[in-house]
């Protein structure tokens, strides 16, 4: 059986790296020698537009290109009667999701709800869609233990919102959150339901025809693949109900000056050549962790959490913000008194990978009271020994305070 | 702000200090120090129009000339920046817009031997506050 050592050993940016631990895994993760092979052997051998061209390059760049969307749906454990639209990434979907929406689902009066650890990406488009169409949102708090407070937002399902938008995993803290029930109870309100699934598609796998949510959305380079692919999973209903964002090519059936007809999912959703190789490498990265047992590389992540956790509590002065239980593999800290920033200057001194600040989650971040955290995020091709030079480097650091 | 001019005019022997030190512990314990030392600016300095952009932690540049001469004020809520501009001023306030003018702010910033450890973001901090420092002039 395939190990998390095998794992780390198909990722050529290790070797090329050796003097550097790499803990920033939740802003990007690194590419297996297969994904890299897939992009490259596209633009050098089958290179050709999609859909479109009258010649037999272009059907089997087609071909590979609709068989790769299939890959990626699959692997989401689709219901039936859903679809898989390419995207820029997690961001441009709930763009599309936010415009898509307003005047065909929401309308003025209407609420949405979303949560006080959004990312920025499920929070500013949404601000800026309703605030002319005179839409509320409601925000769900934080409990004591930094995770979503389950009853004030029961509560805040009272007031019937018509979308509830939240993330799977908290890209500040790393909380799982209990998307099934929550997707349940919205529903049992009567809303329609996003989850972000930037940080969850790689928390281990998914199953959407358990979830039953209406959206589902994640960024191809944070599950191994390319930067600038990524996916917005709909219900098929839930699709047609979107007003397209980006309007040309290929997303249109008929044009004339007098009017025009839009085409059918999934291309009334991709306006413009879509990121091809992207989308063969996006698949190739499924295909590369298929070979693997997922629950063999989730338990080498949560040896590694717990590992980095306990020797994050041992280093004297430091103060944990992220919680262990139903953690996708952050570690979110601060030393309290002292900015963010210089902590992590100090680890980069070291060849300490993390990020610093507010990890585009100001709200959070204000509702926990801090001006940011230094966030170091694993993946299964982290190694104890990589978690030990960081706890190592953790502590060199504060003690230069 | 004359409080923390005057600090800085008592500090010119730290930029050779950081510049020679060559263990970076060292380097960045000097840096720190320099950092947690310096007096704030006041609240009605840190103004918005005085934030300086780019930077990873808020940080303000204020500046002021007194008799011909060019004075800095800086601040920010993280420590080795402020450490690493303090050293910088104690190189330059004070001086005429003419000696200024031969001064090349850049290269005083390559000799205290950071501009490898301070990742993109600080750095485009450091060059932030310097590009600012040179529109005044």
């Amino acid at each position: 059986m395939l190990t998390a050592a095998d794992f780390r050993a198909q990722f050529p940016f290790f070797a090329a790296h050796p003097d550097w631990v790499y803990l920033d895994n939740a802003a990007t993760a690194h590419k297996p020698q297969a994904v890299i092979e897939r992009e490259l052997a596209f633009y050098q051998h089958e290179n050709s537009n999609v859909h479109r061209a009258a010649h037999g390059l272009a059907h089997q760049a087609t071909s590979a290109f609709e068989h790769a969307r299939t890959i990626v749906h699959q692997f989401l454990k689709p219901p039936a009667d859903s679809q898989l639209i390419w995207t820029a990434g997690t961001t441009a979907g709930l763009n599309q999701l936010a415009f898509g929406l307003m005047g065909t689902v929401l309308q003025a009066g209407d609420r949405i709800l979303l949560t006080a650890l959004e990312h920025h990406a499920n929070i500013v488009p949404w601000q800026f869609h309703c605030q002319p169409y005179g839409i509320q949102i409601d925000v769900a708090p934080l409990d004591s233990d930094n995770r979503l407070d389950l009853v004030a937002f029961h509560q805040l399902l009272e007031h019937k919102p018509k979308v509830v938008s939240l993330s799977h995993v908290s890209n500040g803290l790393g909380h799982i959150q209990p998307i099934r029930q929550l997707v349940a109870a919205a529903k049992a309100a009567g809303a329609l339901t996003i989850i972000d699934g930037a940080q969850g598609i790689s928390a281990g796998p998914l199953d959407l025809a358990l979830i039953d949510c209406d959206f589902y959305l994640f960024s191809g380079h944070k599950l191994y693949g390319p930067t600038g692919i990524g996916a917005l999973y709909g219900k098929t209903a839930a699709l047609e109900l979107l007003r397209p964002l980006l309007y040309g090519g290929e997303m249109i059936k008929q044009v004339s000056f007098t009017g025009t007809v839009l085409n059918d999912l999934p291309y009334r959703l991709e306006a413009g050549t879509p990121n091809i190789a992207g989308a063969l490498g996006l698949a190739a990265a499924v295909e590369f962790l298929q070979h693997f047992d997922p629950a063999v590389l989730q338990q080498h992540k949560q040896q590694l959490l717990h590992r980095l956790y306990q020797g994050c509590q041992q280093v004297p002065g430091l103060q944990l913000l992220s919680g262990l239980a139903d953690n996708a593999g952050i570690v979110s800290l601060v030393l309290p008194g002292e900015h963010p920033s210089d902590l992590a200057t100090l680890l980069d001194q070291q060849k300490i990978a993390v990020r610093a600040g507010t990890h585009c989650a100001m709200p959070l971040y204000s509702a926990l009271q801090q001006q940011g955290a230094v966030r170091l995020s694993l993946a299964p091709y982290n190694t104890i020994a990589e978690v030990d030079a960081a706890v190592a480097a953790l502590r060199q650091a504060v003690e230069l305070f | 702000m004359q409080q923390q001019i005057d600090f800085i005019s008592g500090q010119h022997a730290i930029f050779a200090e950081v510049g020679q030190q060559r263990d970076w512990q060292q380097k960045y314990r000097l840096l720190m120090q320099l950092g947690k030392a310096l007096p704030p600016l006041p609240d009605a300095l840190k103004r918005d129009e005085l934030l300086v952009a780019g930077c990873e932690s808020a940080a303000w540049l204020c500046h002021q000339q007194q008799d011909g001469r060019h004075f800095w004020g800086f601040d920010s809520e993280a420590r080795i920046i402020k450490g690493v501009i303090t050293t910088l001023l104690s190189q330059v306030n004070g001086l005429q817009t003419d000696e200024l003018k031969e001064i090349d702010i850049h290269a005083l910033y390559q000799q205290l031997g950071l501009a490898q450890g301070l990742s993109p973001s600080r750095s485009n901090g450091v060059a932030a506050v310097l590009l600012r420092m040179q529109q005044v002039l």
